[in-house]
């Protein structure tokens, strides 16, 4: 039995975890948060670049590290802990294995060193408004050289530099890589209810693209990605959830009331003994998701499922458990309770609520025992 | 990561499935347990037991000075699995060699150790624990039972409650108040006795669930030697935490139907469609594949030599209440009809029906929710302890009810 990460992988862990609490702690993400203007934290970012850590899963021949997607997941949930305000998750979880699950070697060869490089940024427009995108009810078209229609809401898509989309194309779905620094792409942010992660509303209008994989393949090929993601979403989720247990473990021990320290008494107590299970719930599965996603495991489909579903509960329950832990001071705009409140909320339902991946657990699980 | 035994582990496992195949049959649809009555189970059970000890595989980790195979934490895992795969005659030895044993070897003398620890690891004596009271169940050391000195020996006079085993066992381990004027943890002594002699009384308590698997045990004036003492005179609760120590290293396993079961019943009964039914189906398979990867993480500490982490403490928090709330959700799926517990009638021999009885014992047994998640408060997170209003307080001065 191995169902761990490696010592290297822990290394790797904490170094980055050393490195992330020097370089972006919550000042760094309030930049974000205070400034309308402010998409995400520049400076951050560079040093991630810098780093090197873009380039973690992609082969050394584009010019990255060569490493596995499983220190992608150590590294994302470094990047959960401290809120990272950075187009993190989308380059990496989404438009690089978009990338590389659907890209023509052409396309690799071309875009992956510059993702390392940090000249492109990428996203994942999926969304065009409620309700999760099928290959039925999508509206942006594809032609066959040129997008048009409207995504919305993109994360980080006034950040990127390039996007990958989800269009119709003929009766089907197809996936297409955008510039969207060329003709035909206007953005717009938008406010949401987590302002330290950038989004955008993207109006395509003939904008030159080229397909990602085959015609009519996108509804499947987005699946694939989406199951990528959605274990990357979550151990970032994961980092998200230990921090905010921490937060409100640490503050129910020095928090004084009726002479005692709070945490003290069983209310508190057995809340966030439940936290502690939720978020150990949530790590056995999403090490579950990170040996299917590492190995292309026939479990994968279930396995990512799984994962997602437990790390959007558990970093909700601790998120608002946190604040209520905290009391009147949880829900001052100093206190830095809301942020994970807010950046729970965002990692729940990016990607897909957990409703969707409850049904699509369930569909797999059917199809499984019918075969 | 890879799910696969690491070299030694794999020849050690070959081994044992080797060993078992030749003495056991594979499992079947149905355990031994339920296709011979209790005393023939009893039979082989203990003949099982005499079989592993003969060739070392009783107590894997124990040293081999003393009967055990001087092997690793991991390879009683492996063992645990394989026999678990095999109609074993396993359980009537699970809490004395588990928790008894282990406590008579720290504390016991080299007498005890020379007369009991053979014979209960060749099945020739089976040991219970004698701690629970009616007014002591989460607070044990609030416990009543009294012993008194006079001359070399204790006369014992009390109650104990919830003893598994107490009916077919030769020897308990029993925890009793020697002096009732000190506040209530320092005045504990641990005994071991013999559950045959005169004035102990073993008698079934009929359970919430109709089924009579515990006891209640009544001391009347029962006689212990001094020299049957397990540790100091009033070092009792010393004594009792090492054996519940060993208690949580013993506990585990998934009690019942899970989601998969109650998948095929809904397939059956045409509730598939259901879309809350749906949701919930995804959060057991969640919960369920939480709680078996978190043992493969425990297993991957052993396997490497190192210390699991406290993750293993969220066990019996999720398995209880998860066959509760699974059992629950299969009686209502079939409205007025779920109520019936007629096994030919109920899909799965009314497992559900029969499960959901048994639920509310579970999440008490062994340490309740509440005591679970203070325990994760107090020693994972570090939290303080409860407020202890009787901590100072000498015993007989405590209010109890």
């Amino acid at each position: 039995m191995n169902f761990d990460f490696s010592e290297d992988q822990k290394f790797l862990g904490n170094e980055a975890r050393k490195f992330l609490e020097s370089e972006c702690p919550m000042t760094a993400v309030r930049l974000v948060l205070n400034d309308d203007d402010v998409s995400h934290n520049a400076d951050v970012w560079k040093k991630v670049v810098e780093m090197g850590w873009l380039g973690t899963a992609i082969p050394e021949e584009h010019g990255g590290l060569g490493l596995g997607l499983l220190e992608v997941c150590v590294l994302a949930e470094e990047m959960g802990r401290v809120l990272a305000p950075v187009p993190w998750a989308s380059t990496v979880y989404f438009f690089t294995e978009a990338l590389k699950i659907a890209g023509s070697s052409e396309q690799q060869a071309d875009v992956l060193p510059r993702i390392v490089s940090g000249d492109v940024v990428g996203c994942y427009a999926a969304s065009e408004g409620p309700g999760n995108p099928t290959a039925a009810n999508l509206k942006t078209t594809f032609d066959g050289s040129t997008l048009s229609g409207t995504k919305v809401p993109v994360t980080d898509g006034d950040v990127a530099t390039h996007a990958v989309v989800l269009a119709k194309e003929g009766s089907g779905a197809s996936l297409v890589l955008v510039d969207l620094t060329g003709e035909g792409v206007t953005r717009k942010t938008l406010q949401t209810l987590d302002p330290t992660r950038s989004h955008a509303e993207i109006v395509f209008d003939k904008a030159p693209a080229t397909r990602l994989g085959n015609a009519g393949d996108g509804e499947m090929l987005n699946d694939q990605i989406l199951d990528h993601a959605a274990v990357l979403l979550a151990f970032e989720q994961l980092g998200g959830a230990s921090r905010a247990l921490e937060m409100a473990t640490d503050y129910a021990k020095e928090r004084y009331a009726f002479g005692r320290p709070i945490g003290g008494n069983q209310a508190i107590k057995h809340k966030l003994a439940e936290m502690y299970v939720k978020n150990e719930v949530a790590r056995s599965n999403c090490f579950y998701g990170a040996w299917a996603v590492s190995t292309g495991a026939a479990e994968l489909p279930e396995a990512a499922a799984a994962a997602r579903i437990a790390a959007c509960e558990a970093f909700w329950f601790a998120s608002k458990e946190n604040i209520q832990t905290h009391g009147g001071m949880g829900f001052t705009w100093e206190v830095d309770c809301h942020l994970f409140y807010r950046r729970a909320k965002l990692l729940a339902v990016q990607a897909g609520a957990p409703k969707v991946w409850k049904e699509k657990l369930v569909r797999t699980l059917e199809n499984k025992n019918a075969a | 990561m890879d799910f696969n035994d690491t070299k030694e582990e794999a020849e050690f496992r070959a081994e044992a499935r080797a060993f078992l195949g030749k003495h056991l049959d594979p499992k079947g649809d149905k355990p031994l347990r339920q296709r011979v009555d209790g005393s023939e189970f009893m039979r082989r059970a203990k003949e099982w037991q005499k079989t592993k000890a003969e060739n070392g595989y009783a107590q894997i980790t124990w040293p081999k000075e003393i009967g055990g195979r001087g092997g690793t934490p991991m390879q009683q895992v492996i063992w645990n699995q394989e026999e678990g795969k095999f109609d074993a005659p396993t359980g009537p030895f699970t809490i004395g060699l588990g928790m008894c044993i282990p406590t008579v070897i720290a504390f016991g003398s080299d007498e005890h150790k020379k007369r009991y620890v053979g014979k209960a690891l060749k099945g020739e004596e089976i040991w219970c624990q004698l701690f629970s009271e009616p007014s002591a169940g989460s607070d044990v050391a609030g416990l009543k039972t009294r012993a008194v000195k006079d001359g070399d020996e204790w006369v014992i006079n009390g109650q104990k409650v919830w003893t598994s085993g107490a009916h077919y066992s030769d020897y308990g381990i029993l925890l009793t108040r020697t002096d009732p004027s000190v506040p209530k943890h320092k005045g504990l002594t641990m005994f071991i006795v013999d559950m045959k002699q005169a004035g102990v009384e073993v008698r079934p308590i009929h359970q919430a669930s109709g089924g009579r698997e515990f006891n209640e045990v009544y001391f009347t004036d029962v006689r212990i030697k001094d020299s049957d003492r397990l540790g100091d005179v009033g070092q009792g609760w010393k004594v009792a935490i090492v054996t519940l120590m060993n208690e949580r290293l013993a506990v585990g396993g998934s009690p019942g139907p899970d989601w998969a079961e109650i998948m095929a019943y809904a397939k059956e009964a045409g509730t598939m469609s259901d879309q809350a039914f749906r949701e919930k189906l995804a959060d057991w398979y969640v919960a369920a594949q939480g709680y078996k990867l978190t043992k493969f993480r425990t297993q991957t500490a052993l396997s490497r030599g190192q210390t699991p982490g406290p993750e293993n403490s969220i066990g019996k928090i999720i398995t209880a209440n998860h066959l509760q709330d699974i059992c629950n959700s299969a009686i209502e799926m079939q409205d007025h009809y779920g109520i019936l517990t007629d096994s030919d009638r109920m899909p799965a021999d009314a497992i559900f029906q029969q499960s959901f009885m048994w639920a509310p014992g579970l999440r008490i047994a062994g340490g309740t929710d509440e005591i679970l998640k203070n325990i994760i408060a107090e020693r994972v997170l570090g939290l303080p302890q409860d407020v202890r209003v009787d901590k100072d307080l000498p015993f007989d001065q405590m209010k109890s009810g």
